[in-house]
This record gives structure tokens, sequence and C-alpha cells, in this order.
């Protein structure tokens, strides 16, 4: 199969890939440079799982073609910042605080988007943050607790913009 | 490169299978480029813009094209003009675009409050206007918009350009009247009447779905008379569809309850919606009308509580 070669950044890092043009993101971001991070749930846009920030923007990474990335920023879960001394970030310390999981399967999904969210609208209201999440799939916690998780990362990004 | 943390010299290749068929891929740097492509091409090539519509085609093998064409470079389809010949949207304008551009909810309220409805955070980031009306789904917001506001749509192709309007464009459910070889490049929403009354609702089982129906509408009136109205809906046909019936009772009148009870009636009389897995025909047609009414009173101003 013919493949093509395309070269973006993940997470600050140039990288180039040969996949076969049909190559979506998602796959190319866990099946070739291992990124296993990124959760590939329905594969068509419906789910949400595989939510990566592309040039500062959320998106859906199985619904765009490896090839699309060319030239682009990319940051995945693996990517969004750490706290001091490598602890956890400010979203993902919330979540934990408010038990915002439970399988875990789709909060890559939700804290790349919560994350992409918050670092251009840090004040963002809980109706702006249920309307912003309605696009992730979550069948475990009922949301309640993803919200507040949310709200609460909020003083974060308000006091430092976090890139 | 991330495989060379692990002393990989190499690229590491993954045997994986995919939900898309094969396909070849070239970026196209210009109209002219992409409307090359298309001629060599003919049926087996397709565009791809955001990809927000063709990528789950293409996850479910409904379409099977040999070469994607990306315009998504092309950055002279990127604008949005706000003048005297209405709104002009290009062809790779994104939802979130219309959502971050402050002047639209004077140039264009209607097309603002219907853009609201489209899909979820993420999509919207991605996902354009020209891709939207290329794959006229009959539940999409803005081929009912485009329909509603009689638009143009601007396309390019091997004999030059043209323009389609938007009531000829929506030829069937996925099918436009588009050649093999032509490109959309912008389309045209005409000038919004200052004082214009209008309304959009739609009914969607889940936040960003595509709706089951939906009503966008619009009318200018003068000492109180409609003088001209636009309703149109979507998700209970093929195409967008303008309900004229209805259109035709409002000119001459003052929107009032009996005259939104005389619109639903005959709304619900005129339209014969499909029944599909989603809802049965009569439901659709019922929610019509409940649509139709939540419209017109938000065009009219009145209370909800005063409905019948």
């Amino acid at each position: 199969m013919v493949t093509r070669t395309s070269r973006f950044n993940v997470n600050g890092k140039p990288v180039q890939i040969d996949v076969e043009p049909r190559t979506n993101l998602a796959d190319a971001l866990r099946h070739h440079l291992k990124l296993t991070g990124t959760h590939v749930g329905c594969e068509h846009g419906v789910c949400g799982a595989c939510t990566v920030i592309v040039d500062g923007a959320a998106v859906r990474s199985c619904l765009m073609l490896a090839a699309q990335a060319e030239g682009s920023n990319i940051i995945t879960i693996e990517g969004l910042p750490r706290g001091q001394g490598d602890t956890l970030g400010p979203l993902a310390a919330s979540f934990k605080k408010h038990h915002a999981l439970q399988c875990g399967f789709c909060t890559p999904g939700i804290l790349t988007t919560a994350h992409a969210l918050l670092t251009e609208e840090p004040d963002a209201d809980a109706d702006r943050i249920r309307d912003v999440l309605s696009g992730n799939l979550c069948r475990c916690t009922g949301y309640i607790s993803i919200i507040d998780a949310v709200l609460d990362a909020r003083s974060a990004y308000q006091k430092q913009k976090i890139a | 490169m991330y495989a060379n943390d692990h002393g990989e010299a190499k690229s590491i290749r993954a045997s994986v299978d995919m939900k898309p068929p094969p396909f070849d891929y070239a970026r196209a740097e210009s109209v002219d480029e992409a409307v090359a492509l298309l001629a060599k091409h003919g049926d087996e090539a397709k565009i791809i813009a955001g990809g927000q519509s063709l990528m789950p085609m293409l996850a479910f093998r409904m379409a099977e094209p040999r070469l994607l064409v990306d315009i998504g470079s092309i950055s002279k389809l990127r604008g949005i003009e706000i003048g005297e010949r209405g709104v002009t949207l290009g062809a790779l304008v994104r939802w979130c675009d219309i959502e971050r551009q402050p002047k639209l909810s004077h140039a264009h309220p209607l097309l603002v409050e219907a853009i609201k409805h489209v899909a979820h955070y993420q999509i919207r980031n991605r996902g354009t206007v020209g891709g939207s009306l290329a794959h006229a789904d009959p539940a999409a917001e803005f081929p009912g918009i485009a329909v509603a506001c009689e638009a143009e749509i601007n396309v390019v192709g091997l004999n030059g350009p043209r323009t389609i309007q938007a009531s000829e464009f929506f030829v069937d459910s996925l099918t436009t009247a588009l050649l093999p070889d032509e490109v959309i490049v912008s389309v045209r929403l005409p000038p919004w009447r200052v004082g214009r009354c209008w309304g959009f609702d739609e009914f969607a089982r889940r936040r960003g779905d595509f709706a089951l129906a939906g009503v966008a509408l619009f009318y200018d009136h003068e000492q109180g008379r409609v003088i001209d109205s636009r309703v149109a809906a979507i998700g209970i046909g093929t195409t967008p569809l303008r309900l004229t019936a209805v259109e035709q009772i409002l000119v001459g009148h003052t929107i009032d309850l009996a005259k939104i009870r005389h619109a639903v009636t005959t709304a619900t009389e005129s339209v014969d919606p499909p029944g599909d897995i989603h809802a049965p025909g009569d439901y659709r047609r019922a929610l019509i009308g409940v649509l139709l009414e939540r419209a017109l009173m938000k065009a009219a101003g009145l209370n909800p509580s005063e409905a019948g």
C-alpha cells in the first residue's frame, strides 16, 4: 500500500510518519506514535473519546486525516500541563477530587475538551461547560461530578494562562 | 520523534485494519487546482474540507472515493463578508467562525441562532458551511437557512464560475446540483432587513444531534401587517422544504394567536414527513406544528404562556 509522509508537532515535539492516506489522526497517534492515551470509541464522530487539541481547537481525531494535520501543533492527553513536581495538572487533580470518572475510558477526551475550553474561556459557567461537554459521551458518571470538577478547575486557568 | 525516544531510528509501522476504504489524497493549493483534479478523476474524486460529514461517510463506507482533494489550505475561501449585498460566507468558514463574528448578530440573527444548534463543540471547530451544503443532509440546519433565505451558492467548475439558487441546489437526500468537477467557493445570504421578525426552533433527542425536525422563518411587516414571509422546514423531507402554504396565509395579516393556530393547521396539513428509525411520520408532522408555533411566537414577541 502506498504511504504518505506527514509532519506535524505533537506535544511540542516534531514528528514524521509514513501512513496510508486513509489513516485518521487518532490511529496515527495511537498506532504509529504509540500515544495510546487518546482513546477511540465510535470512530465516526459521535462519542468524543478521541478529542485532541489541534492548533488550539478541540477536535475529534477520528474525523481528521493524519494527512490533514500536516504542519499543525497537536496536544494530546499526554501533553496537558502537569502540576509542580510532575504532579497531576489542575484538571486531572480536580477530576480526582470530585470523583469525576469511573471507568475512565471517556476521560482523556473530556480533559482535552475542558482544557481547550478553559484556556479560551476561563470564566465558562456551568451552562457553557455542559453545552461543550454534550459532545463527550460518559456512560458512568451522569456528568454532575464532571461539571463540578471542570468548574472547580477554572481558578487555575483564571490565575495563569496555561498553554 | 517519539519513536526515537526509544532508540528506534525508523518509524513504527503498525499493521491495523481501518474503517475507511483505501484512497489517495491530494492537497489543492488553489480552486483551479482542485477543479483540475476533480475534472481528471470525475466521480471517483471527492472534496474534503473539515471532513465532519465525509469522514463518518468514509468510516461507514457509504462513500468510497478513490481520491480525496483537500481544499482546507485555500485561505481565500475563509472570509466572512458583511455588506450591502448581505452576508457572504466563504466555503471554508467554520461554525466556530460564525459564533465568533459579533457583527453577524445584527447582520443575520437567524443564521446565528440556527448555527447554535449545529453539532457539538469539537465538530463546530472543523465543520464548514461549504461542506454542509455539499453533504446536503435534509435535517441539517445550514441548508435549511440557505433555502429559507433564498441563498445563492457560488461554485467554480471546468467551465468557470456559476451561481446556483438554494432552491435548485438541493436535489435529493445527500444529493445536490453540483457537477462532478465543481467546487463550492462561497454562499451569499441576501441582506437582512431592519426590523425583520424571525424565529428558529428544532427538536433533537440529544443536544447537538441531527434534528428530528426544525423550522426557520422570518417576515417583514408594515403597520403591523406581514408584507413578505419565508418559512422553511428541515428533517421532514429529502431536502429542506419551503412551506409556501404557510407563507401565503401569513401575508397581509397581523401575527396573533389566532393566526398562529391557522398557520399550525396549514403546516401540519401541507407536509407529509416520512417515518424512520428515529420517529414515525405522524410524530414529525406534529413536531412541525409545535416548532412552527414556537418560532412564530418568538418572531411576534408573544409570551409562550399565552399559547393554546
